[in-house]
């Protein structure tokens, strides 16, 4: 009896709810630390992260225009899927980073609770970093922090789920949209975490996903002028000062975070709006 | 009809005391500076001092002085002995505040109306609302015993001067951090009575370090290896020049820089109030104002009845002499400002807008524009895009709320904008759509140590003011750096 031959996953780019091959044509190979060949992965080109940079524009204002309490339940909904997708996840972990499974596991669960805590935060920011200010006059003064727009991030090299969950759920709970840099060295999990999010309500061009080279593809990034923070953990320390530089261009807002789970993540891509208005009769 | 004339009504200059030279503020007392450059009343081009020109050697010596005062003494003084020398520099403030009011007008060329009732009073409560916070920075939002930077470099502008030394020293003494701070090159005179002040407040050597000078002054401070946060007020090309100068190192910035704010009217707004609330927008402060509104979004339907009534409005501006106290608009300040708002009000005529100023005579010496609006002017003229930072307002119609919006936010800058309509659900619509860090509805031009401020995209970093400000000048106990 002939043993069944494994259909295998072509691994491709997440560009405005679709899955788009780079246009360059170019892939590389994922490999695991033994230097086995695990799968093709897209190399994305700088085209294709202007395609994306239109699309998360494109999502932005109706993501950011939807209710607190929708984007959190949608949010809520990707965990539900990232959950059964849990063996799935495990095995690609396993396979690029040469741990057990159960080890993988780890990282799953850890990856899934982390994007349900911040899932919970959509409605909340406004209480927690808003204020109403109580100024010297006859005027009704407020400040409430607001998304600021499309949002760059490069997830780290190392935990490719979990890095790939800290970079995006900070940024797109509060309106946001984004462009991730997967980490270039175990590429697969980030193209099954946008099959999770291509089957739950996300809107189209809301998070769009890369593969690619960082070296490549994080100049780019820094230099987009429509692009209005990025987060860089996962640039190395010795190319962050040239990336930093490039942002001041349209003078980017342009963050390192050291792994801490805070709201304060969340705080770093939005804006405070003031508002005045007079009281009287 | 009998109608009255407006007699002088002079503010006495003699409860000043200007020096003939001045050198820099450095660890508690005066030191005379190297090379000298003299700072001139704009109304009259009259020499009021001569100011030390603060070099590499001068910026040294203040980081040096600040950063031993940070580590024997103000970071490890209890918050509410720091708060204590807040609550008394504020009441000094308070209690020389018309001293600080003309000295501000003699320098800067405002209107003594302005700098009495506006820039002076908020300075102080500046100072008084952040001493509170001294020894309540554990409610700051950055968890339990949030932390200083350190040295905090702070560069501030000319057209407010010490409200803007305020906005920079009151936060960050309050969080616990050291200051030196360089004045703008042309408005020197009100921080050096602050240092003054800083002397009678008894508030210990070297936490407030004053080094007077020009650009060069401040790179040498941006630059410094021992400062950790800089904090800048100006121009948004130089505000990107500090942000690459800090890129390789781990400084922490603020930046308030320009702006290109855009004041809606609806066609249901009040007029007369808001024909009061554009010329506050745009002419309060000779227009020297980041956040000024300096593009009218006048809905088609009512744009000819707001600038019949606007015109009418603005040839009752009175210009002239700083000190007197009937005054609406005072001097440009400096020549360098004069040409570049002539430059650009030229190129308003030459790209085909429509300049129309009232009839007004200007003083013959010193430095002056009269108010000035642009009618026809469209979103590609250099008068709609770029920040002249003076009396000129550029007029802009729209025909529905959608499109004012999309006018209003199409430029780099994002500090401020203003909503002119009377139905509530529409001015909040609005104000949620604007791309901007400040919204005044049916007002403009408000401040307020309590209230946020700073701006969206290009104009800037970070907040200054209330909670938001103050969290700039502190890290969480568990930040590495």
């Amino acid at each position: 009896m002939n043993e069944r031959l494994e259909v295998k996953k072509t691994y491709k780019l997440f560009i405005g709810g679709a899955f788009p091959r780079s246009e360059s044509g170019r892939t590389y190979e994922a490999k695991g630390p033994d230097g086995a060949f695990i799968a093709n992965s897209s190399l994305a080109s700088r085209k294709d992260l202007r395609d994306a940079v239109v699309a998360a524009r494109n999502a932005q204002i109706r993501w950011a225009g939807a209710t607190a309490y929708n984007r959190g339940q949608i949010l809520y909904r990707i965990a539900e899927m990232l959950e059964g997708r849990r063996a799935q996840f495990a095995t690609e972990i396993a396979a690029l980073d040469g741990i057990s499974l159960q080890e993988a596991e780890l990282e799953v669960h850890t990856a899934i609770d982390r994007w349900v805590w911040y899932a919970g935060w959509s409605d909340k920011l406004a209480a927690i970093n808003g204020s109403t200010n109580p100024v010297a006059g006859p005027f009704y003064n407020f400040t409430i922090p607001e998304p600021m727009g499309v949002i760059g991030a490069i997830a780290p090299e190392n935990q490719s789920l979990l890095g790939l969950v800290d970079a995006i759920a900070p940024i797109i709970v509060s309106g946001n949209t984004t462009v991730v840099l997967a980490s270039t060295r175990a590429p697969l999990p980030a193209m099954t975490f946008a099959e999770v999010l291509a089957t739950s309500d996300l809107p189209a061009g809301v998070c769009n996903i890369l593969t690619g080279q960082k070296s490549e593809l994080a100049p780019w990034f820094a230099s987009h002028m429509d692009i209005d923070g990025l987060d860089i953990s996962g640039v190395d320390e010795s190319s962050r000062s040239d990336i930093k530089i490039a942002g001041v261009e349209n003078l980017k807002r342009i963050h390192v975070f050291d792994g801490a789970t805070t709201p304060q993540r969340i705080f770093a891509f939005m804006e405070a709006k003031t508002v005045w208005h007079p009281i009287g009769v | 009809m009998t109608t009255f004339e407006y007699a002088p009504a002079l503010e006495s200059r003699s409860i000043v005391t200007i020096k003939p030279e001045y050198g820099h503020f450095i660890n508690g007392a005066f030191v005379d500076g190297v090379d000298h450059f003299a700072t001139i009343n704009p109304a009259n081009e009259e020499i009021l001092s001569r100011i030390a020109l603060g070099n590499a050697e001068d910026i040294d010596r203040a980081v040096d002085a600040a950063r031993v005062a940070y580590e024997a003494t103000w970071s490890k003084m209890p918050g509410k002995e720091r708060g204590k020398y807040l609550y008394r520099i504020a009441r000094i403030m308070q209690e020389r505040a018309r001293e600080f009011a003309v000295l501000e007008s003699l320098d800067n060329g405002k209107p003594i109306r302005e700098s009495r009732d506006i820039d002076i009073p908020l300075a102080g409560a500046h100072f008084f609302y952040h001493a509170g916070w001294a020894d309540k920075l554990d409610y700051a939002g950055l968890g339990h015993a949030p932390r200083p930077h350190g040295v905090a470099g702070q560069i501030i502008p000319w057209n407010f001067p010490l409200l803007m030394l305020a906005w920079k020293i009151a936060p960050a003494l309050a969080a616990g951090n050291t200051v030196v701070l360089k004045p703008a090159e042309t408005t020197p005179l009100t921080a050096l009575l602050f240092a003054q002040v800083c002397q009678q407040a008894e508030l210990p050597a070297g936490v407030v370090n004053i080094v007077t000078g020009d650009g060069r002054t401040g790179s040498a401070l941006v630059d410094h290896p021992g400062v950790d946060k800089i904090a800048f007020t100006g121009s948004t090309d130089v505000g990107k020049a500090i942000a690459r100068a800090i890129a390789p190192t781990k400084k922490k910035a603020t930046l308030e820089l320009g702006g290109k704010g855009a004041n809606i009217v609806f066609d249901d707004a009040p007029i007369d109030e808001t024909v009061e609330g554009i010329v506050n927008g745009i002419f309060f402060n000779q227009g020297h104002v980041c956040c000024a509104g300096s593009r009218l979004l006048l809905q088609e339907n009512i744009a000819e009845e707001v600038l019949a009534k606007l015109k009418v409005r603005m040839a009752k501006i009175r210009v002239g002499d700083p000190l007197d106290k009937n005054t609406d608009l005072g001097a440009i300040n400096s020549a360098a400002q004069l040409g570049k708002i002539r430059e650009l009000a030229t190129s308003g005529d030459s790209e085909g807008a429509q300049r129309w100023s009232p009839a007004c005579s200007l003083p013959k010496n010193g430095f002056w524009f009269a108010p000035t609006i642009f009618t026809g002017v469209t979103q590609a003229h250099r008068i709609a895009r770029e920040e002249i930072f003076g009396p000129v307002l550029s007029v802009l119609t729209f025909r529905t709320p959608a499109e004012a919006i999309e006018k209003a936010n199409n430029t780099p800058y994002g500090l401020s904008a203003g909503v002119w309509s009377e139905k509530g659900s529409r001015i909040l619509w609005a104000t949620q759509q604007l791309k901007a860090g400040v919204i005044w509805a049916n007002t403009f031009n408000k401040f307020d140590p309590a209230s946020p401020f700073g701006g969206y995209k290009e104009s800037g970093w970070g907040r200054e003011g209330g909670r938001h400000g103050l969290t700039a000048y502190l890290k969480s106990a568990e930040a590495q750096q």
